[in-house]
């Protein structure tokens, strides 16, 4: 029975204590929670730096990333030979597909897709979960800046890889 | 001779607002309460502030429902059982006295009546149980039994030192000559009245009727909109009741530190909150009792407490005198 009394009165301590404190309730549609800049809400899209490489199409595990494009020829305007550019005609991500894996952020070798913490884009249809470049240049805006890196962190493998190769010189 | 009944009608009135009313405000303080001792915020949209109109909402929404009774239930007894469980404690109200002189009906034998019709309340589960043709709702009937005749005799015993105390059985009575001393004197009996009290109104940790994790709802099983409501109802009503009882036998009722002729009601007020403050904390804190451990609690510790407090009141009470 002591050993029952015991927890008897702990139990109480802890309710009392957890009453008088804040609760961890966030009112949510009221207060938008404060997500961390790292969050994969949705995937937004920078097309002026795309150049329809079609990489992130292809990594992507479940073909989620549709893009289509033309050619065009580009006179410089200085002269001399005449160049060809990609134009984008559609970029779009089907976001009923999509699984949040990242892929196609890691592997964009232009820094044209970026993290957006944006998460409320609910649909009542599967097809309208299929977003198109206008609406993910607008997410574009959510994106937050680049966290800071942490100085106890690791070095980049670039630096650090630099460092190593003037080492012996 | 007109005077007289409007007098009456305007007590009866006062103790049937007080019965709808308070046990909502202890159902709206379980729920912040609780919620808040779960580091939760409870409801915060019913009503706009706090969510204080949750429980209007919540009988609203049972009103609309539909009445169910099973095909082989004995449907009079069926319907019955919610009024069997909430009169007995709008019965209590009446002989509970909220100030010198102010009680609805005052009655010589005050303590004997309250426990008497409080058990019947009881009853109403057990009717509940057994009528609804259900194996949870029978196992919980069955369960509110076994309750009752454990926790009815340490429930009696508590009271009837503190009637041995005062010389009176009248709840009035009662608490004219309770004195400050009385809480050491009668401590004991306070612990065990209070907790046979709970367990007689089913509350956690003594839940094991209506455990809604093993037997669904117990009694209430089959009962859906109002009828369900209307218990609800009475376990709030009998919380109340219970809290009441409590502070009138062993706090000093309506007696408080100043102004006892117009303050009454308000100091009766007050304890009978903290008490059900009380009753909303313990069963926060508390996992449900087992059968066993329910029987071995009544019949090992709260009897023997009570019997060892009986021989202190008279012990005290031939000194004294």
């Amino acid at each position: 029975l002591t050993g029952y009394g015991k927890g008897f009165l702990k139990g109480l301590a802890v309710t009392l204590r957890t009453m008088t404190r804040r609760s961890v309730t966030r009112q949510y549609p009221e207060v938008k929670p404060d997500l961390p800049p790292r969050s994969r809400g949705v995937i937004a899209l920078l097309e002026e730096n795309c150049t329809s490489c079609m990489l992130c199409a292809r990594e992507c595990p479940d073909w989620c990333i549709f893009i289509d494009s033309h050619k065009e020829t580009v006179e410089p305007p200085g002269g001399g030979r005449s160049r060809q550019v990609n134009v984008l005609d559609r970029f779009a991500i089907d976001f009923a597909l999509c699984m949040y894996c990242g892929i196609c952020v890691e592997v964009c070798p232009f820094d044209a897709l970026f993290w957006s913490p944006e998460y409320a884009y609910a649909a009542g249809d599967v097809a309208e979960l299929t977003h198109e470049r206008d609406q993910l240049r607008e997410w574009l805006g959510s994106v937050p800046p680049p966290p800071e890196l942490d100085p106890t962190g690791p070095v980049p493998a670039e630096v650090d890889r630099a460092r190593s190769q003037r080492a012996p010189g | 001779m007109i005077a007289t009944i409007l007098e009456a009608v305007l007590r009866l009135a006062i103790v049937v607002v007080a019965f709808l009313l308070l046990p909502l405000l202890v159902g709206q303080m379980e729920h912040k309460a609780m919620a808040h001792m779960q580091a939760r915020l409870g409801p915060m949209y019913a009503g706009g502030f706090h969510g204080w109109a949750q429980l209007i909402a919540d009988g609203v929404k049972f009103v609309q429902k539909e009445h169910v009774v099973p095909t082989l239930a004995d449907r009079k007894v069926f319907s019955m059982a919610p009024a069997v469980a909430l009169v007995p404690y709008l019965l209590v109200l009446l002989v509970v006295p909220v100030g010198p002189g102010w009680v609805a009906v005052d009655l010589d034998l005050g303590l004997f009546f309250a426990l008497a019709v409080l058990s019947l309340a009881v009853l109403g589960s057990i009717m509940a149980g057994w009528s609804s043709a259900n194996k949870y709702a029978l196992l919980g009937g069955l369960r509110t039994a076994a309750q009752l005749m454990a926790y009815e005799l340490p429930l009696v015993l508590a009271a009837s030192s503190v009637a041995m105390a005062a010389g009176t059985l009248s709840l009035s009575g009662i608490v004219l000559a309770w004195h400050p001393w009385w809480l050491l004197w009668q401590a004991a009996a306070a612990v065990v009245f209070f907790t046979a009290g709970l367990a007689e109104l089913a509350r956690p940790p003594f839940d094991m009727p209506v455990a809604d994790s093993e037997i669904v709802l117990g009694p209430f099983t089959e009962y859906t909109g109002l009828r369900f409501a209307l218990f609800l109802l009475a376990e709030y009503a009998g919380i109340v009741v219970l809290c009441a009882l409590t502070a009138v036998l062993f706090l000093g009722g309506w007696r408080g530190p100043f102004g006892n002729d117009v303050l009454g009601p308000v100091w009766l007020l007050a304890k009978v909150f903290l008490l059900a403050f009380v009753v909303i904390w313990l069963r926060v804190s508390n996992p449900r009792l087992r059968a066993d451990q329910l029987q071995r609690l009544a019949w090992q510790v709260l009897v023997p407490l009570t019997l060892a407090q009986l021989a202190l009141t008279g012990v005290v009470k031939v000194v004294m005198s």
